[in-house]
């Protein structure tokens, strides 16, 4: 008898992908699309959220028929996004009133440096868990309410609606102006700004001070539970699931426990770390979010470590430089010579995130001689991506009073082998890589799934992980690492020093 | 030119003109340089972005493309390889049960290039790099009866029977050649062009690749040659 499945879609900043699960999570079929970005500005990232929508629909129409003949029923559609980037539209037509401002945007830094030196600036992190900063969507919002015409006044009387991307797509699911249900889910309103990191309601001391009207605002709601119905394709698949990407993997890595954590190497990358359901207030520079909450249980907060440029400076060396056709040749390249020749790449491309959180910094190369060729640089660029990595463990680690027994890994990243032994060895860590590498859509998979018992508990969907590969540090190869370290953060002192005025 | 087909020698009369503009040309332009009416230019070039011999830039205007470029260097990068087969990869070892390996032929030797562990989470070492023995393994001689030069497929009779009963067949089986009581099952992964440029395989204890009379067990042969499939329909073979 064909096996029910679930459908999810990853709508990342890159592209949007569609994936069929079936209940082992393996995956049966997947589609995926390409969005543009748009950089009006320097500084600036937009993109066009009726694109996104359109992949959306097409690519799971796609995986849907690609599964069609092998698969059993969709019973539920989850939903993982791009986190922090902004969405406004009319309530009446559906229409954007301008394009998604994308989570590496840093328009708002005026703003949020006046925001930031009012005295009543403390109770940003107070209620919200998170100090004052560009990165979180809340800012955002408030630029467009400030910049487009009559914008403020149109929130106010009702008439604009405003989301993250799961709540776009989700009020389109299910009917857009037709009905269309405006809600969004605990892990993506945490990353606003505006929301009560304890009662995880929209709190109206956050809102006065970012000057946000509540009319325009969706309804809060459990990661894991009915939201509403999809009709926009073809057959109705109840939406049982919603998270943002970052929490998506951490739940298909199944890092239900405290002390559980993974890291997840895409455009950016980002270090999670379950801390049950305890709020950890942090001072090291990692910051505290919601991880996911079922419907009816309590919240689980994480600890995160955000770093906004990994896979995205691979991208730089392919397109900004040219040096490689595709981002997996950097490994060929990187392989072309033994190590970094003395090359060291800060990639502060829009200031530095965890754990230093300087918008001021920009990126250098460092250590620069006629010594020094493309296959050293290839492999400062990867390298940048383990140092980055042991900066946010160690400031987690200061934050929690927890140590990584190992680290679970994924994301696009994660099949390049010479960077995966070089987390492992900076770490002196055991680096570990789950059985699907597409843990952002299996993490929605079984938000979804679990609403609608596919899947009877989270103990099950413990079951479900296996290891693919792991990567063992070197000893030697550590401790000649852990002496290196000094070097890297001279050069992150010099990428500071060198954006500020 | 007596005997000639007219439409490759408009797509070769295409990319020289984009070669030569050192940059990027639109349709319009394309079309005036070769003389050709800008729907039969555009169809060309259509199918030229198909195979990747040209691509576009945000504007719409064409460059020479990935594809051609990599003809010099003569094949897929392995690294390249294994990220985009990567999710069917994992998808066969945890239906499967057994451990996963990609595998190409390098100057006769088959070389690993992507090992996902068998999913029971027992203690196994990643060995990306190895080199197996080519006639002693289903990698090796799906990659042998698959390779585009008949010196490396072999002459001796009996490895030519072999050699065209794996081709017809389609895949690959070992019993105990390479190490006593492990048995395997490849299949080739074609490229975008058809070329054979990989095997897809799986190896395990025997008696649960075998059923009792040492056959490869129906399923997982359907298993591999799908999963192997997938990965070429990922590399843009549509055959
Ligand atoms: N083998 C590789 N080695 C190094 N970098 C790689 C490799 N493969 C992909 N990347 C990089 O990883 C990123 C793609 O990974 P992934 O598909 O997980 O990201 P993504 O999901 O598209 O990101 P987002 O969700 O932010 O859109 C790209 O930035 C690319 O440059
Ligand atoms: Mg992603």
């Amino acid at each position: 008898m064909a096996d029910r499945v679930v459908l999810a879609v990853d709508q990342g900043t890159t592209s949007t992908r569609s994936i069929v699960f079936d209940r082992g999570g393996r995956l049966v079929s997947v589609r995926q699309r390409e969005h543009r970005q748009f950089f009006p500005r320097p500084g600036w990232v937009e993109h066009d959220p009726m694109e996104i929508w359109a992949n959306t629909q097409r690519t799971a129409a796609q995986a849907l028929r690609d599964a069609a003949s092998s698969a059993g029923e969709v019973v539920a559609l989850g939903i993982a996004n791009q986190r922090e980037t902004t969405v406004v539209w009319e309530r009446a037509t559906g229409r954007p009133v301008t394009r998604a401002i994308v989570w590496q945007d840093t328009r708002t830094a005026d703003l949020v440096a006046r925001l930031s030196s009012r005295p009543d600036a403390a109770v940003v992190r107070e209620r919200s868990g998170m100090d004052i900063a560009g990165y979180f969507a809340g800012p955002r919002l408030r630029w467009v309410l400030d910049h487009v015409p009559r914008a403020r006044e149109r929130a106010e009387a009702g008439e604009l609606l405003f989301g993250t991307m799961e709540t776009w797509l989700v009020w389109n699911l299910t009917g857009g102006p037709d009905g269309g249900v405006h809600v969004t889910d605990v892990t993506n309103a945490s990353r606003t700004s505006l929301m009560d990191c304890r009662s995880c309601t929209w709190d109206p001391v956050l809102l006065d001070f970012f000057g946000i009207p509540a009319a325009l605002l969706p309804e809060i709601r459990p990661s894991v539970g009915q939201l509403g119905t999809a009709t926009a394709l073809g057959s109705p698949i109840p939406i049982t699931g919603t998270l943002g990407d970052q929490q998506a993997a951490l739940f298909g890595q199944a890092c239900f426990t405290p002390g559980e954590a993974k890291c997840t190497y895409g455009t950016g990358s980002f270090l999670l770390q379950n801390t049950g359901t305890e709020l950890v207030r942090t001072r090291s520079g990692s910051i505290s979010t919601v991880a996911y909450q079922l419907a009816g249980e309590p919240v689980h907060y994480a600890l995160e470590g955000s770093v906004a440029v990994a896979g995205a400076l691979v991208q730089w060396l392919r397109d900004g430089l040219g040096l490689i056709a595709t981002a997996p040749e950097i490994e060929t390249l990187a392989r072309t010579v033994a190590d970094n020749g003395g090359c060291y790449v800060v990639p502060a491309f829009s200031g530095l995130l965890a754990p230093h959180w300087r918008g001021e910094a920009r990126g250098l190369v460092a250590g620069l001689t006629s010594y020094v060729t493309k296959g050293h640089l290839a492999r400062a660029v990867l390298e940048a991506t383990g140092w980055q990595t042991r900066d946010v463990v160690l400031a987690m680690a200061a934050d929690s009073g927890l140590q990584l027994p190992s680290l679970r890994v994924d994301g696009g990243m994660t099949t390049n082998n010479l960077l995966m032994q070089f987390v492992a060895d900076v770490l002196d860590t055991p680096v570990v890589r789950p059985m699907v590498g597409e843990t952002v859509s299996l993490g929605a998979a079984y938000a979804a799934g679990l609403a609608v018992g596919l899947w009877a508990d989270v103990e099950a969907l413990r079951r479900n992980w296996h290891r693919s590969a792991q990567w063992s540090p070197v000893p030697r190869r550590a401790a000649q690492l852990a002496a290196e370290y000094p070097t890297w953060e001279k050069a992150v002192r010099l990428s500071i020093a060198w954006g500020a005025d | 030119m007596p005997g000639s087909v007219q439409s490759l020698e408009r797509a070769a009369a295409i990319l020289q003109v984009v070669a030569g503009s050192g940059g990027t040309l639109g349709v319009t332009d394309i079309a005036a340089a070769v003389g050709l009416p800008k729907t039969t230019a555009h169809s060309l070039l259509r199918t030229l972005l198909g195979v990747r011999f040209v691509e576009q830039d945000r504007e719409g205007r064409y460059a020479l493309g990935p594809g051609l470029l990599r003809l010099g260097a003569g094949h897929l990068d392995v690294n390249e390889l294994r990220s985009r087969a990567s999710n069917w990869t994992d998808a066969l070892a945890s239906r499967s049960g057994h451990a996963v390996r990609l595998a190409i032929l390098e100057r006769e030797q088959v070389r690993v290039v992507h090992h996902v562990f068998r999913p029971d989470d027992s203690a196994q070492v990643l060995d990306v790099g190895s080199v197996l023995p080519a006639d002693r393994t289903a990698l090796g001689k799906v990659l042998l009866a698959f390779a585009p030069h008949r010196s490396v497929r072999g002459t001796v009779d009996a490895r030519r029977a072999d050699v065209a009963a794996v081709r017809a067949r389609g895949w690959a089986a070992e019993d105990g050649g390479h190490e006593a009581g492990t048995a395997g099952l490849a299949a080739p992964v074609r490229g975008s062009t058809g070329l054979v440029v990989a095997a897809l395989g799986i190896s395990g204890p025997a008696e649960s690749v075998l059923d009792r009379q040492h056959q490869p067990r129906p399923l997982l042969v359907s298993m591999v040659v799908e999963s192997a499939q997938a990965i070429s329909r990922e590399l843009g073979w549509h055959g």
